[in-house]
């Protein structure tokens, strides 16, 4: 029971894919059975692991980059009322800048290759993961403040048995915001300007029109991120 | 203005100056930023000479048509998708993961779809958008309070009366949060097509600025997007809050 829509979803979403297969032909995409079969190649293929490798190491690097900074921000910015006044509509716009403008400056501070990938994946995911984090300590009931005074904690564990538990779930879900953004950040950093990984190898295939390579690569993120998205989002629900 | 304000202001003017500081003392090469003052200056440069102004009316009217494609089918699917629970928890766990999606690998095959013109484009905006007013629209529907469907019933509306008077008028703060999405994620999709391949566009002036090292040009186009967005972000903003205090006093 617990099992069957996920499982009706994935069939609907096969059926969908193969019906518009059937409808593009191959110039369009590639069918799902030769997808699979092709990334079942490809990740047997010695020449293939080392860009995993690569964009695993880039966006390892940038989240946790994006993790400490964003917490580190968020928690601080969060902490006093006005800080948090003063920083939230700052935060916001820059939320909603389209970073992928931002790319020609990275990739001039930074250079091609391994840090700037990392720097563009890591401003994806700082400000998510610092919003949330600070509406967490921010959105926390005064009256529980006041419990921990009245129970006349310590700071210390007033932030551990209080702050941290009331401010987790959002934070959680700041997290999870945080990671798939760092990761599309790392993979567009590596379309734009670099010499490995599977973003690079997305753009060759791109260019050389190469469908079932797209297709492939594809699957192998949207099933990547799925997963480790599915992770936070169970871990968000027991948390609630 | 509030103690607050005030603050934000100060703090934006030191970082400006800051990075006004850094340029022009050499810190930061010219070639890999110019100072904001010759940012400024570039703009309203370019804006004069109306070079630009085709790639500018594209780039924002291929937005502006993402969007309100993105807010009618978000809307429209939320309204339906409310009103059948068992299909709505199939597809729950595709818009969890929705935006670990790297979209813009679909973008050979929306050309393939589409063609070469403007549609890719505006597609990536709508697909990224659209998800963002289904997900906000449904928050909103989901609190409509069960007295005002009584009241609906009571007055003999049908469904789709129900949905235009009643649901989507109560849940109208709620999909006005995911209008701020949907523009912030139609400029994100549009801009970032236009960087991989187009023609014009905005984004395609700043990556051919780029590899030109023609800074000149692609600083005064960045703060250009960068302007507009949060322009129209915060006007949305003020609006929302007078909406809410509006309603909040009736």
């Amino acid at each position: 029971m617990r099992w069957r829509d996920p499982l009706l979803l994935i069939a609907i979403l096969l059926a969908g894919w193969q019906l518009l297969y059937l409808a593009v032909g191959d110039v369009g995409l590639s069918s799902p059975s030769r997808t699979v079969r092709n990334v079942t190649a490809m990740l047997g293929d010695a020449r293939f692991l080392p860009h995993i490798r690569e964009t695993l190491l880039a966006f390892t690097q940038a989240f946790a980059i994006a993790l400490a900074a964003g917490l580190l921000i968020g928690l601080t910015l969060g902490a006093s009322r006005l800080t948090g006044e003063v920083a939230e509509p700052i935060l916001v716009a820059l939320y909603s800048i389209p970073k992928v403008t931002l790319y020609p400056v990275i990739l001039l501070v930074f250079g091609i290759g391994m840090p700037a990938k990392v720097a563009f994946g890591a401003i994806h995911g700082i400000v998510p993961i610092s919003l949330f984090a600070m509406n967490a300590i921010r959105n926390i009931a005064p009256v529980h403040l006041r419990t921990a005074r009245v129970l006349r904690l310590s700071p210390v564990e007033t932030a551990g048995k209080i702050l941290l538990r009331a401010a987790l779930p959002e934070i959680v879900t700041g997290i999870r915001v945080g990671f798939s953004l760092t990761l599309i950040g790392t993979l567009l950093g590596e379309m734009f300007g670099a010499q490995r990984g599977l973003g690079f190898l997305l753009m060759q295939a791109m260019s050389l029109h190469e469908m079932e390579r797209i297709m492939s690569i594809t699957l192998v993120l949207v099933v990547f991120a799925a997963a480790v998205n599915a992770v936070l989002l169970a871990l968000e629900r027991r948390l609630e | 203005m509030s103690v607050a304000g005030l603050l934000r202001l100060a703090v934006i003017a030191i970082a400006v100056g800051a990075l006004e500081l850094l340029c022009r003392t050499g810190v930061i090469p010219s070639l890999t930023a110019i100072p904001p003052s010759a940012m400024v200056e570039g703009l309203l440069r370019i804006l004069q000479s109306g070079k630009f102004t085709a790639d500018i009316v594209t780039t924002l009217r291929n937005v502006a048509v993402a969007i309100t494609a993105a807010m009618l089918a978000g809307i429209a699917f939320a309204t339906v998708l409310q009103s059948l629970p068992a299909v709505r928890r199939i597809f729950d766990p595709l818009f969890a993961a929705y935006y670990a999606i790297p979209m813009y690998a679909f973008y050979p095959l929306l050309i393939v779809i589409l063609g070469l013109g403007d549609l890719p484009q505006i597609a990536i905006g709508f697909l990224l958008a659209v998800v963002a007013v289904i997900l906000n629209a449904l928050n909103g529907l989901d609190r409509v309070p069960p007295v005002l469907l009584k009241t609906a019933r009571v007055h003999r509306l049908g469904a789709v009366r129900t949905a235009l008077k009643v649901r989507l008028p109560f849940a109208a703060p709620y999909i006005f949060t995911g209008f701020k999405l949907a523009v912030a994620y139609s400029f994100i999709g549009v801009i970032g097509a236009e960087f991989i391949t187009s023609n014009r566009g905005i984004g395609y002036e700043i990556a051919f600025a780029y590899n030109n090292f023609d800074n000149r040009v692609m600083y005064p186009m960045i703060l250009l997007v960068l302007v507009v967005v949060i322009t129209i972000n915060m006007s949305l903003h003020h609006w929302e809050r007078r909406l809410l205090e509006r309603r909040r006093r009736s």
